[in-house]
């Protein structure tokens, strides 16, 4: 189990970090927010910074055929990469299978991810409306969404994926002396 | 102590022939000579010494970039066969052809989530932005102008020995089941002096890690980690990390699991809460029996492996041996290893090499008078804040065989009559 005993001398080093930190030269150049934005793909469970765009099951079902299916298998079943659909209910079996829809506590997870990283060949190479799309799709076989609702900056951080609640944070913030 | 030494070293202190870790010391050379003796004495006579061919002509002159010994081409990394995606794998550290607590850079391991990325330290930038007063881009150039910072830390993938879960014993060295753990001399600049540059808003509590390879490798991390010991590194055992390592730069996080020290680092950004990417919801977390999972499971737990003798090598015969092996923590430093060479009936207090440091690998010793019988070596560590190395049974009865990463229980090895070495769940 994750509950090793941290050291009480991190602590103390933590809580004095911010008044000992050298001084640095101030080499860094400033940027502005707007010249950052080809960067900032990261998507939290907020869903601030999702793009505009939009796109359904249906529309999302096509991307993936073409684009996804060689490696994730029809409709998500799996193999050679991992499996997107299905598992729910399997979490306490000796077997559990984690997928999309029986594991991820966000569905916001699945635009970053699938912007960032697929189709693996290409990765960054989706468009906002295709990867909506692909989201709707993969959160439509798992029975999150209907086939017709659209995701989108607005819908998508509102989806409640079925394990949201079954996680437990490990982490905790060291006090502050 | 001397005279107890002298007289006694040859004792055991523990079931099964574990002898006093002082054995090995300068201490009574009679000590070490009858021990040696037990080696020996199979070796009636040798044969006539000849003056060797390197002697006799010049050898090749001096070189740019050294290599190792011909010779020694055999010690590889450790890879478990392709995965579907070319990239997406990893090697192992070879830790049962080492010594020290020193991985050497063409053998630390390596865990890709989309290939190794081929970056020109020219081009690369880092960006610090998100909850900060001034967002900024630093080149290289600009980020080896600041101070530097240098220790030597170990870092272990959160999967490493994944392999012990399997209802059997997987036959392969420890290299081959623990390899996922490497330790290097990290040098870099401290991300605590950038942040302050940067200038943290107050509800700036986690920052984004990103890398720039083909995964987009990101994770969260807590801006207490990040003030408190973590760096931008640049050099790895001295000279500049190396492509399978992150060049040029990468996040380096003293103790927490490997991917959380994103490589190829191109971008942090201060956020409120967790980004909950794919690395730290889907994976990277732990599944327990009762359906529940743990995520932020962050610092690598205590752990300890014999590497000599060890899975896959054979023992030459009965005598005196020297047990050898790796012990480190993700809380601190190693205060002491315990070796048992009786299946855990009885232990015997390790020697530790010297230095011990915080979140590095420490390097344990102790003598060991086989007697040719059936025997199961193991090794159990003790950090300086008193985690305890768990038995494997413990271990799987507290969080089940679904579990996945962080696995850190006692490895034993069972040495056959014959002097087969191989892995064994006790």
């Amino acid at each position: 189990m994750s509950t090793c005993k941290p050291m009480v001398a991190a602590f103390v080093l933590f809580a004095s970090a911010g008044a000992v930190a050298q001084e640095g030269p101030h080499l860094g150049v400033p940027v502005s927010p707007a010249d950052v934005a080809a960067w900032d793909i990261s998507i939290g469970p907020s869903g601030a910074g999702l793009p505009q765009g939009s796109g359904n099951a249906s529309a999302g079902a096509s991307v993936y055929n073409t684009k996804c299916i060689a490696c994730h298998g029809e409709k998500g079943v799996g193999k050679p990469s991992d499996q997107l659909v299905g598992g729910n209910g399997t979490l306490h079996d000796a077997a559990p299978v984690r997928t999309v829809g029986s594991y991820w506590p966000y569905a916001t997870t699945l635009f970053d991810y699938i912007r960032r990283a697929m189709p693996w060949p290409q990765p960054q190479s989706l468009t906002p409306d295709e990867i909506y799309s692909l989201t709707a799709y993969l959160l439509f076989l798992n029975g999150v969404v209907g086939e017709t609702d659209v995701m989108n900056a607005t819908t998508l951080p509102k989806v409640v994926m079925p394990n949201r609640d079954n996680f437990d944070v490990a982490y905790h913030e060291p006090r502050r002396r | 102590m001397k005279k107890d030494l002298s007289s006694d070293a040859l004792e055991p202190v523990a079931g099964n022939g574990l002898l006093h870790r002082r054995l090995f010391l300068t201490q009574g050379a009679a000590v070490l000579g009858s021990g040696v003796a037990l080696m020996t004495a199979r070796n009636a006579s040798a044969a006539p010494l000849e003056v060797p061919a390197t002697m006799k002509t010049p050898g090749v002159p001096a070189s740019g970039y050294g290599e190792r010994s011909r010779f020694e081409s055999k010690v590889q990394r450790i890879t478990n066969g392709a995965p579907p995606t070319p990239g997406t794998g990893g090697s192992r550290t070879p830790l049962e052809y080492l010594e020290g607590i020193i991985t050497p850079n063409p053998l630390h391991f390596e865990r890709h989530h989309n290939g190794v990325p081929d970056i020109d330290p020219e081009q690369h930038r880092v960006l610090i932005h998100g909850l900060v007063e001034r967002p900024l881009v630093f080149s290289l150039d600009a980020l080896s102008r600041y101070p530097l910072v240098s220790r030597i830390q170990f870092l272990e993938c959160s999967g490493n020995s994944a392999g012990m879960n399997t209802p059997e014993p997987a036959q392969q060295g420890a290299g081959g089941l623990h390899g996922l753990v490497s330790c290097a001399n990290w040098t870099g600049v401290p991300l605590s002096i950038l942040l302050q540059e940067a200038g943290v808003k107050p509800e700036g509590k986690w920052l984004l890690a990103e890398g720039a390879d083909a995964a987009g490798m990101s994770r969260s991390v807590p801006l207490a980690k990040a003030y408190d010991d973590a760096i931008l590194a640049l050099y790895q055992n001295g000279e500049r990390i190396r492509p399978s390592n992150g060049y040029p730069v990468r996040l380096f996080l003293p103790g927490y699991e490997g991917n959380m020290n994103v490589k190829w680092l191109r971008r942090i950004k201060i956020t409120a809460e967790p980004t909950m990417t794919k690395d730290e919801t889907s994976k990277y977390t732990d599944l327990l029996p009762n359906g529940r999972a743990e995520m932020f499971t962050f610092p690598m737990g205590v752990k300890s492996v014999i590497t000599s003798p060890s899975g896959t090598q054979k023992m030459q015969g009965a005598g005196l041996y020297q047990i050898s092996g790796v012990a480190w923590s993700g809380t601190g430093k190693i205060r002491r290893v315990d070796v048992s060479a009786d299946r855990g009936k009885t232990w015997a207090q390790a020697k530790l090499d010297e230095p011990v440091l915080s979140k590095a690998i420490a390097r344990f010793r102790l003598p060991w008078r086989w007697d040719g019988s059936p025997s199961v070596l193991m090794s159990r560590a003790t950090d300086e804040a008193g985690n305890v190395q768990p038995t494997r049974a413990k271990l799987m009865a507290d969080r089940g065989p679904n579990y996945r990463y962080h696995y850190n229980a006692i490895q034993s090895w069972n040495v056959t009559a014959a002097g087969e070495i191989g892995n064994v769940y006790v």
